[in-house]
C-alpha cells in the first residue's frame, strides 16, 4: 500500500509576460486579459519525476537548492497543482513548510492555536483535547496568553511545529524545519518523528541534513534541477550525490584557481608593462618585481592575500595537484595522498634554488611549510624544462578550504617566482573534528567502557 | 467547480473562526476596544447631524431629518465598499497562507465581507436609536423586507469580492483603481441625495443600472420613507442577479485558483 504515489510528474512554473507592464488598462485595452493571463516564459522545475512511499515509511528527498525540493513537497501537499502527470495521496496530509504561516501577529498564542488548527484541518473539539499537550510541546506555558507578537521567532516556529504535528497526520511532510529550536527541541521533534514512525506513519523529508536522511529514512531520492537522479537505499542515494557535489566543487574550484592564477598573472605584466614604460632601457631582472615580499619576505610570510611575484629567472610555468593516481583532483578525502606537481623553466642554468611549499587553511593560519633548502637539499643543477612534486602520502588535515603556496627562490629568499595562495583545495571529512591537524590517532579503553 | 463550492459549507468552522479573528485583531490594543464598532458609525452621524443642521442646511422636502436619511444609505455602503477594497487585497496579503498551506482562498474574501458585515450589524443599534429618538419609526410590515436586503447586498458584495480577489493577484493596480470608482461610485447612487429628486429622475434609465441604487433605495424605503415598500420588484430581480454573479464570480475565481500560489 503506498501513502504517497507521483507518476511522471512535471511541473512548469509560469512567468506572466511582463508583468511589471501589464495593467489592467492595457489588458483591456488591448483585450487581451484572458492572453496575459496564459504564461510566455517558463520554468521547468520538476520533470517527470516518479516516486512511491510505502505507508509506514519514511522517505527522504534531498538536492541542491533550487533543484525541485520543495515543489515536490508542495506537490504532494496539493498546495499547487502538477503541470502534467498524476499525484496521489492516501489519507490527512499535515504539511511543515512554513511553520505558523497562519498566525496572527495581534492574537493570542491560544488563539491562534485553535485557528491554525482549523486551519490545518481540526475540528475545535479535537484541538480542545490537545490543546495542553500542544502549548507543553511547544514550552510555552507561561506565555500562550500573550500576543503573537511578543513572541520570539524561536517561541514562533514551535508553536507551529507543535500545532502541526498534533494534526496527528496520516502523512507527515516536513521541508527544512528541524533548524527552529535549540539542540533540545530538535531532540524532541526527532522523537516525535520516530514516534510516527512507530505508529506506521508515513513521513515525507525534505533536507539537506544527509546525516538525517541516513540515519533516518527507509529510503531517499535525489533531485537535481527538477530531474530525479537516483533513488533507493539512503546510504546509496547519499553517496551519489556526495559525489556529484564534490565533482561539482572540483569544477568551481579549479575554474577559481585558473582565475587567481590569470589575474595573478596579468598583474605581473602589468607592473612590469608599467616599470618598463618608467625606466626605460633599466636593466631587467635583478631586482625585478619589488614587491614587499623581495625586500622583506618574512613580513609577506604572514599576510594572506593571493598573488605572485619574482624575477622569473626560474619561471613556474603549470602546478597540479594530483591525486592518489596523479589525476587532477581538487577536492580531497582527509587521509588522501596529495601530489603537488610544479612544471619550471630556467631561463639560464642556476645552482641556487630552492622549491617551497606552503599550505594555509581558510583563516590564512599556515598549517604546514617547508622548502627543499630547510630539508637539506644542496642544489647543484637546474636548467631547462624541469618538473618538482611534493608528495603527501595523508592528508591528514580536518573538514576545510585549503590554499597552497608554492615558490623557486634562491637560498637568501630572493624569489625567482613566488604565488602566494593561488592553488585552492577542499578537503572533506565525514568527521567533524576540529581544529586543523589530524594526527593519526586511535581510542583504545578498558573493557568495561562500552559503545553501541 | 461545483465540488469546490460545495466544500465552502465545510470550510464554515474555519471561515467563521477567521471572522472571529479579523474583529478581535482589528481592536486589540485599543482602549474601547470592540465599542469601536457602536461609536465609529456613531460620531458619523453627529458629524453628518452637525453639518447638515447647522452648516450646509438641507431642508430638501421628504428626506427630513436628513442625518438619518444620509445615514439609511452610508451604513450599507460602507458595508460593501470596505467589503470591496479589503477582499481585493486579502489574497495578496494572505499569501503566505496560500502558498504554504493547502488552504482554500476563496475563504479569504468571504471573510472580508462577512467581517465588514459584522461591522454594519454592529452599527444597526445606533442607527435605531436615532430613529426612536428623531421620533421616525418605519412601519414593521416593511421590516420584514429588511433581512432580504442584507442577503441580496451580501450575496452581490461577496460576488464582486471573489472576481476582485482573483483579478488583483494579476492586476495589482485594482486596489487603487478601485478606491477612485469607488469614490464615483458613491456619489452615482442616491445615497446622500433622494432617488426622488427631479434632476435624478430625467436619468432614471442610467440609475436604474446601477445596481447599488437599487439596494439604497430599498433600504431608504425600509427604514426612513413611510408607507409600503415600492422597490421590492427592483430587488428581487437584483437578488437573482446577484446568484448569477455569485456563480460567475466564483467560475472565474476557480479558474485562476490554481495560479495564486504561484503568483502571489
Amino acid at each position: 500500500m503506498n501513502a504517497i504515489e507521483l507518476a511522471n510528474v512535471s511541473k512548469v512554473y509560469r512567468r506572466y509576460s511582463g508583468r511589471q507592464f501589464a495593467t489592467l488598462k492595457s489588458a483591456l485595452l488591448q483585450r487581451s486579459i484572458l492572453r496575459d493571463l496564459q504564461p510566455s516564459e517558463t520554468f521547468q522545475a520538476l520533470t517527470d519525476v516518479s516516486f512511491t512511499v510505502p505507508k509506514g515509511s519514511t522517505y527522504g528527498v534531498i538536492g541542491r537548492n533550487g533543484s525541485g525540493k520543495s515543489t515536490a513537497l508542495k506537490l504532494v501537499a496539493g498546495i499547487t497543482k502538477p503541470t502534467s502527470g498524476a499525484v496521489r495521496v492516501d489519507g490527512r496530509i499535515s504539511a511543515l513548510i512554513e511553520l505558523g504561516a497562519g498566525f496572527h501577529p495581534e492574537i493570542s498564542g491560544r488563539e491562534n492555536v485553535f485557528i491554525n488548527g482549523i486551519m490545518l484541518g481540526l475540528t475545535k473539539r479535537e484541538i480542545q483535547r490537545r490543546f495542553d499537550e500542544i502549548v507543553e510541546f511547544a514550552e510555552l506555558k507561561d506565555f500562550i496568553d500573550a500576543p503573537v507578537k511578543t513572541y520570539s521567532s524561536g517561541m514562533y516556529m514551535r508553536l507551529g511545529f507543535a500545532v502541526a504535528i498534533h494534526v496527528d497526520p496520516d502523512v507527515l511532510l516536513v521541508d527544512e524545519v528541524l533548524a527552529v529550536g535549540d539542540e533540545g527541541f530538535t531532540h524532541k521533534c526527532l522523537d516525535k518523528f520516530a514516534e510516527f514512525r512507530r505508529r506506521g506513519r508515513t513521513i515525507l523529508l525534505v533536507t539537506h541534513s544527509l546525516n538525517l536522511v541516513e540515519r533516518f529514512c527507509d529510503e531517499a531520492l535525489w533531485l537535481d534541477a527538477g530531474v530525479a537522479r537516483t533513488h533507493g537505499d539512503p546510504k546509496r542515494v547519499v553517496g551519489a550525490y556526495l559525489t556529484a557535489v564534490e565533482h561539482s566543487e572540483g569544477q568551481l574550484l579549479a575554474d577559481a584557481t585558473a582565475k587567481a592564477v590569470e589575474g595573478a598573472r596579468r598583474e605581473g605584466q602589468d607592473r612590469q608593462d608599467g616599470r618598463e614604460g618608467q625606466d626605460g632601457g633599466r636593466l631587467e631582472g635583478h631586482d625585478g618585481e619589488m614587491s614587499p615580499a623581495a625586500t622583506d619576505p618574512t613580513s609577506n610570510m604572514f599576510r594572506a592575500t593571493e598573488g605572485r611575484w619574482g624575477s622569473r629567472e626560474v619561471e613556474i610555468t603549470e602546478v597540479v595537484l594530483g591525486d592518489r593516481t596523479g589525476q587532477p583532483a581538487f577536492v580531497f578525502h582527509s587521509g588522501d595522498a596529495v601530489s603537488i606537481r610544479l612544471k619550471v623553466r630556467a631561463q639560464q642554468p642556476t645552482d641556487d634554488f630552492v622549491f617551497g611549499v606552503g599550505l594555509f587553511n581558510a583563516e590564512g593560519v599556515c598549517c604546514y611549510g617547508t622548502n627543499t633548502f630547510l630539508e637539506d637539499m644542496n642544489p647543484e643543477r637546474l636548467d631547462g624544462e624541469a618538473e618538482a612534486a611534493f608528495s603527501i602520502e595523508s592528508l591528514d588535515l580536518v573538514e576545510g578550504t585549503y590554499k597552497v603556496d608554492v615558490a623557486v627562490h634562491k637560498r637568501d629568499g630572493y624569489p625567482y617566482d613566488y604565488h602566494r595562495l593561488l592553488y585552492t583545495f577542499r578537503v572533506k571529512s565525514r568527521t567533524r573534528d576540529v581544529g586543523i591537524y589530524r594526527p593519526r590517532h586511535r581510542w583504545t579503553f578498558s573493557p568495561n567502557v562500552r559503545f553501541k | 467547480m461545483f465540488s469546490n463550492l460545495a466544500n465552502l459549507i465545510r470550510y464554515r468552522g474555519l471561515i467563521q473562526s477567521l471572522v472571529a479573528r479579523e474583529l478581535k485583531a482589528r481592536y486589540r490594543g485599543s482602549v474601547l476596544g470592540f465599542f469601536w464598532s457602536f461609536i465609529n458609525p456613531l460620531l458619523l452621524l453627529l458629524v453628518y447631524s452637525f453639518v447638515f443642521t447647522y452648516v450646509l442646511e438641507n431642508k430638501s422636502e421628504g428626506i427630513q431629518p436628513y442625518a438619518l436619511f444620509m445615514f439609511c444609505g452610508i451604513l450599507p455602503w460602507t458595508w460593501f465598499a470596505s467589503s470591496l477594497s479589503e477582499a481585493a487585497g486579502s489574497l495578496i496579503s494572505g499569501g503566505n497562507l496560500i502558498k504554504k498551506v493547502l488552504f482554500p482562498a476563496e475563504v479569504l474574501p468571504i471573510v472580508s465581507v462577512l467581517a465588514n458585515m459584522v461591522h454594519f450589524l454592529l452599527g444597526l443599534p445606533i442607527l435605531v436609536a436615532f430613529l426612536i429618538y428623531y421620533a421616525h419609526l418605519p412601519d414593521a410590515l416593511d421590516l420584514v423586507w429588511f433581512p432580504v436586503a442584507v442577503l441580496v447586498q451580501l450575496t452581490f458584495t461577496t460576488a464582486l469580492a471573489l472576481m476582485l480577489a482573483a483579478l488583483t493577484v494579476h492586476f495589482r493596480d485594482i486596489r487603487d483603481l478601485l478606491a477612485n470608482i469607488l469614490t464615483l461610485w458613491f456619489f452615482a447612487t442616491p445615497i446622500i441625495y433622494p432617488w426622488t429628486q427631479a434632476n435624478v429622475r430625467r436619468f432614471k434609465w442610467i440609475f436604474d443600472m446601477n445596481p447599488f441604487t437599487h439596494l439604497a433605495i430599498s433600504y431608504q424605503e425600509i427604514l426612513f420613507y413611510n408607507g409600503p415598500i415600492g422597490h421590492w420588484k427592483w430587488l428581487l430581480a437584483l437578488g437573482a442577479v446577484s446568484i448569477v454573479l455569485f456563480l460567475a464570480g466564483y467560475w472565474l475565481f476557480d479558474r485562476l485558483r490554481d495560479s495564486f500560489a504561484e503568483v502571489v
